[in-house]
């Protein structure tokens, strides 16, 4: 094709045109519009960030749990800084002239041209008296934020605490700059980017004499905060509350689920602290205080802690021994106490009557029969076999697995597998009578307090768990996460959770948990008693209530407090009826509780 | 016939001296964007202005040797070049250092290199060794082919390090094959078919797809210029949306409106074909396929925008399009950088006195949008000289490259041209509001020692063979 114009000419043509379309672009911007022009009267500008206030926090009923309470930041510019009368500034802000002086060279370093925070947090009264006097204080401001506020002093580790972004953050996520806040544990950082809205900035003229000019551009620059979302968790407050008070001079954890749906109702580590503590100006002295305590207040046992279950543990193996046919309801095995001890009860003829009694030589043969198939020779490599086979079937119940909460953390506990004894033993130099411990949860079984209520839920459900969640409902969507609505299922028949059903309703009404029993309701439950080598054995109790369309699934779990049946039944049976009836009927077992010891 | 001449008498110093006042006014102006007074020292290398000048030295050592190698060497070798490029872009992204979002860097010590700006000269190479083979024809739909073959690879390199920026340089290519003998149609239908992009973005799909409805019919009516069919034409589509609307009310099958308006449309074309292919109706051939294509077009770019570009990404063609304007995201830096260049007023404020351009632009503010700096401290005037001294530059290079002898050196100077000018455009376009932020650096401008020995390599293996242009004809 032939062209009447040369290429080259058309190519310099654009060339030419597109500068000729910026120069006039830019005569524009520079020249005619005066939009920009605020130097000219010796203005600077000043941009004040617009934080959004965070959004609360709200309980499954609706009730406030987390609000809002403002601060006052004075922020400087120090390139802004004109004829200061530094001694009187001090006195205002209560500061040495040292004090002064190092915080300056502070901001400095950061930036001359950029706003760096002075002064945090100060108090109205303080705030009042600045404030009168800003206008000769050329290159401060105040800067309005929102601190948080808690209506009741619980929960603090599920809700967890704000704090002020450090240069890693800054670094890595362009939203942050210096002196913002942002969510460091719990809900409020698993949903930081719901709760924290959006902030804005306003762009204002000063002149030198520190006085607002007006906005510049007419505000057309500006951008405009968006609130952060409101949040609702799954947490009942009034429960979470008890769970709380029965913890008292307690070391351990409670945790409750709604089977249905894997709303999780209340999540107790003790001992806790006082969640005001971590807020404001206050934050990082409290913060190292705690974190020096012997107590470990900071440590959500709930998530983390690592609990050797006892004999909650032989409930799996019940289910497992029945789906592999190894034991059947009718099975029955002499309590052979030199197999490995136990209490003084009727003979086990069947396997109801060996959850009832947690006959512990009754569940050395049933895991023996697990483990040892006979399908291969060498008792060696049949070992193997069987450990396989058994860690992923306990692991389908949600147990020695990172359960994806909505909370950070999570430890995943230890479920042995062929590989951790060919660790620990050498390939080839363990078989059962090295592992059998594993039969009564102890050994090497290692669980979390929060799968031990998750596994709960898996048999109130009768084979199928949704991942346990704190989150009810954002405001304005009307969606949770998915990962939270999708059922995960255990393959194991549901009559043989009816039989393990039975068995722990015994147990409550006349086994070893008669004291967790509630007055028309029915409670299936199993205790445990976790031997601790290092001190008093730890007191275990799952359960869940009512038998038919359970409500409320729980697990409880206090350190060093003897046998089961007398510490975390109680605790799970007034949680129950607490949950189920509004009240509690039985005040002196209340008080016998929180007592304790 | 073979004659070596002497480099250094040949080459075409007002280029080299171009280059030098751009690299020097860059360097200056990377000192004012990040000038501290802590650091007064320009020559201070814990600095970025000190770096720059260190990687200024560099670049004059890298352009020395390039202009000292036999200028048969980079034809020779082209191919070469090229594959070892690619195979660098291959490793970084598996070695590569990850930094903003991006994994595009090679970190040696406290030096990084992107070997994405590199593949840019290399590409170039590669391309002007193939469109210079013996009786090569360019229109032809296969050389088309191994030309796009040869750009898709690096592009696709490149957009997998999460750099899209870079890839788009190449669409800059369109310049060479039009010179190459492109019909100027592709520059058009290139044009048209942004001009469709951009309104897909702005506006939602289904106005898109009920303009280019209404333009077929009114095209059709035009050609035509009989009432009755036109009339017909519309009464059949409308009614067979409305029918598919009753349909899909009855059996509650919860399609959108826009899925019925495109049934309707595929139903309705089978009726126009019949009765096109009936009467022979040549030109409504021609509409309803292009109708058909600028559908396709506007699904692929909808779908591409929605599920192919990260969320970044399509907030920074959004903010140009003025789709939504995110507070403190693309738009906010768009924002502070026409103040900055605004408030420069006529004079500028004079070296080291903007403010601006030292407080928003923290990440950015030396590299991406240096030519903020030469807004706000230099004024009109500087803003103004610096584009007519890029003008220049580029103009100097058309002609440079028409005065070769070889194709292999002509369609390398033209790739040198074409990517300077995307380069440039975007560059100096973003900062003023009339270009997408797709974060590509101003040559010589912008801070950073890979974009400016990338952009040396690119300039002098050009002036080297300019240089020997008499030599032979290759
Ligand atoms: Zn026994």
């Amino acid at each position: 094709m032939k062209s009447f114009i040369e290429k080259k000419i058309v190519i310099g043509a654009i060339i030419v045109l597109i500068a000729f379309i910026y120069i006039l672009r830019l005569f524009y911007l520079q020249v005619i519009d005066t939009k920009y022009k605020y130097s000219a009267d010796n203005n600077v500008l000043r941009y004040e960030t617009q934080y959004p206030a965070r959004g609360l926090i709200y309980d499954r009923y609706g009730e406030l749990m987390v609000f809002n309470e403002a601060a006052y930041d004075l922020m400087v510019i120090p390139r802004q800084i004109n004829n200061l009368d530094t001694l009187d500034l001090c006195n205002v802000l209560k500061i040495s002239i040292q004090d002064f002086r190092e915080k300056l060279y502070k901001a400095k370093v950061y930036s001359r041209y950029k706003p760096s925070l002075f002064v945090k947090q100060l108090s109205n009264e303080d705030y009042a008296i600045l404030q009168e006097k800003l206008h000769k204080y050329s290159g401060f401001f105040v800067q309005t934020r929102t601190l948080r506020a808690y209506l009741q002093k619980t929960a603090a580790h599920v809700l967890g605490y704000v704090g002020e972004v450090d240069d890693k953050i800054v670094s890595e996520k362009p939203y942050y700059k210096s002196g913002d806040y942002i969510g460091i544990s719990g809900i409020e950082k698993s949903y930081e980017e719901i709760l924290r809205g959006q902030k804005g900035v306003k762009i204002f003229m000063v002149d030198v004499h520190n006085r607002i000019k007006g906005s510049f551009a007419n505000g057309e620059l500006d951008t405009i905060p968006i609130v952060g979302k409101n949040i609702h968790l799954t947490i009942s407050a009034k429960l979470q509350l008890l769970g709380e008070k029965l913890m008292n001079k307690k070391t351990g954890s409670i945790v409750a689920i709604e089977p249905s749906t894997g709303e999780i109702l209340a999540l107790v580590s003790s001992p806790s602290y006082d969640p005001n503590l971590l807020v404001g100006r206050v934050r990082s002295e409290n913060y190292s205080k705690l974190n020096k305590d012997s107590i470990k207040p900071l440590f959500n046992r709930a998530l983390m802690a690592k609990y050797p279950p006892g004999s909650i543990f032989k409930i799996v193996e019940s289910l497992i021994g029945l789906e592999y046919g190894v034991i059947n309801p009718n099975t029955g095995f002499a309590c052979n106490k030199s197999l490995v001890n136990c209490h003084n009860h009727p003979t086990a003829t069947n396997l109801t009557m060996a959850i009832q009694h947690s006959c512990n030589p009754y569940y050395f043969m049933v895991y023996n029969r697990i483990i040892q198939q006979g399908v291969s020779t060498n008792r060696f490599k049949d070992s193997e076999i069987g450990v396989a086979r058994w860690s992923k079937s306990v692991k389908e119940f949600g147990l020695g697995q990172l359960l994806d909460i909505d909370l950070p953390g999570m430890k995943k506990g230890r479920i042995p597998d062929v590989d951790f004894y060919n660790r620990w033993y050498g390939e080839g130099r363990w078989a059962f009578s090295t592992i059998y411990s594993n039969g009564i949860g102890q050994g090497e079984v290692e669980i979390v307090p929060l799968q031990m209520a998750n596994f709960t839920s898996v048999i109130a459900n009768k084979g199928y768990y949704y991942t346990p969640h704190l989150i009810k409902k954002i405001e304005n969507t009307d969606t949770i996460p998915s990962k939270y609505l999708k059922k995960n299922k255990v393959n194991v028949k549901p009559e043989y959770f009816d039989l393990v059903t039975n068995a722990m309703e015994l147990v409550v009404e006349a086994g070893t948990a008669r004291r967790a029993k509630i007055k028309d309701i029915p409670v299936c439950g199993k205790t445990g008693t976790a031997e601790n080598p290092q001190g008093e054995d730890h007191s275990v109790f799952i359960a869940f209530a009512p038998r038919e369309n359970p409500k409320i699934a729980i697990a409880v779990y206090v350190e060093n407090a003897g046998f089961g049946g007398t510490w975390a039944a109680p605790i799970a049976s007034l949680m129950i009826e607490q949950y189920l009836t509004d009240s509690i009927s039985r005040p002196d077992l209340e008080k016998y509780v929180i007592d304790y010891k | 016939m073979q004659r070596k001449v002497n480099v250094w008498t040949s080459i075409d110093w007002l280029t080299v001296t171009i280059y030098l006042i751009l690299v020097i006014a860059g360097w200056l102006n990377i000192y004012a964007a990040v000038f501290d007074e802590e650091h007064k020292s320009i020559l201070d290398i814990s600095q970025s202005y000190g770096k720059q000048l260190i990687w200024i030295f560099a670049a004059f050592a890298i352009a020395i040797i390039i202009l000292i190698i036999d200028s048969e060497f980079y034809s020779f070798f082209a191919y070469v070049v090229y594959g070892l490029l690619i195979l660098l872009l291959i490793s970084v992204l598996t070695m590569g250092k990850e930094v903003n979002g991006a994994r595009s860097w090679f970190e040696i010590g406290s030096l990084r290199l992107q070997p994405a700006e590199f593949t840019k000269f290399a590409t170039n190479l590669a391309v002007a060794k193939y469109l210079s083979t013996f009786h090569l024809k360019t229109y032809r739909i296969r050389t088309l082919i191994v030309v796009g073959i040869l750009m898709i690879v690096p592009v696709g390199l490149i957009i997998l390090q999460n750099d899209t920026g870079s890839a788009l340089v190449y669409a800059a290519f369109i310049f060479v094959l039009y010179r190459e003998g492109l019909s100027v149609g592709v520059l058009i239908v290139g044009f048209l078919l942004a001009v469709l992009f951009v309104l897909t973005l702005i506006a939602s799909k289904i106005s898109v797809l009920i303009g280019l409805l209404i333009l077929g019919f009114l095209l059709f009516g035009i050609f035509r210029q009989r009432l009755r069919e036109f009339i017909v034409a519309i009464s059949i589509y409308v009614g067979l949306t409305i029918v598919l609307w009753i349909l899909n009310e009855i059996f509650n099958y919860k399609t959108s409106m826009y899925n019925i308006y495109v049934a309707s449309i595929v139903l309705s074309s089978i009726v126009y074909i019949v009765h096109i292919y009936k009467k022979k109706i040549a030109i409504g051939f021609w509409i309803l396929g292009t109708l058909f294509i600028s559908i396709g077009f506007t699904f692929s770019v909808d779908y591409f925008f929605n599920n192919v570009l990260e969320q970044h990404q399509q907030e920074r063609i959004s903010e140009l399009l003025g789709v939504q304007s995110d507070p403190l995201g693309a738009g906010y830096n768009v924002n502070q950088s026409k103040i900055a260049i605004g408030s420069g007023g006529f004079f500028g404020k004079g070296f080291l006195q903007g403010t601006q351009t030292k407080y928003n632009f923290v990440p950015e503010q030396s590299t991406d949008f240096i030519f903020c700096t030469v807004g706000e401290e230099w004024g009109f005037l500087g803003t103004t000289f610096v584009i007519i001294l890029f003008v220049f530059f580029l103009l100097r290079l058309i002609m440079l490259a028409e005065r070769q002898r070889s194709t292999f050196s002509r369609v390398y100077g033209y790739g040198v041209v074409a990517i300077f000018f995307f380069h440039i455009v975007i560059n100096i376009g973003m900062t003023i509001g009339l270009a997408p932020v797709i974060g590509i650096p101003l040559p010589f401008f912008s801070y950073g020692g890979s974009s400016l020995w990338a952009f040396t390599f690119l300039l002098f293996i050009f002036l080297r063979l300019d240089a020997s242009r008499l030599e032979l004809l290759r």
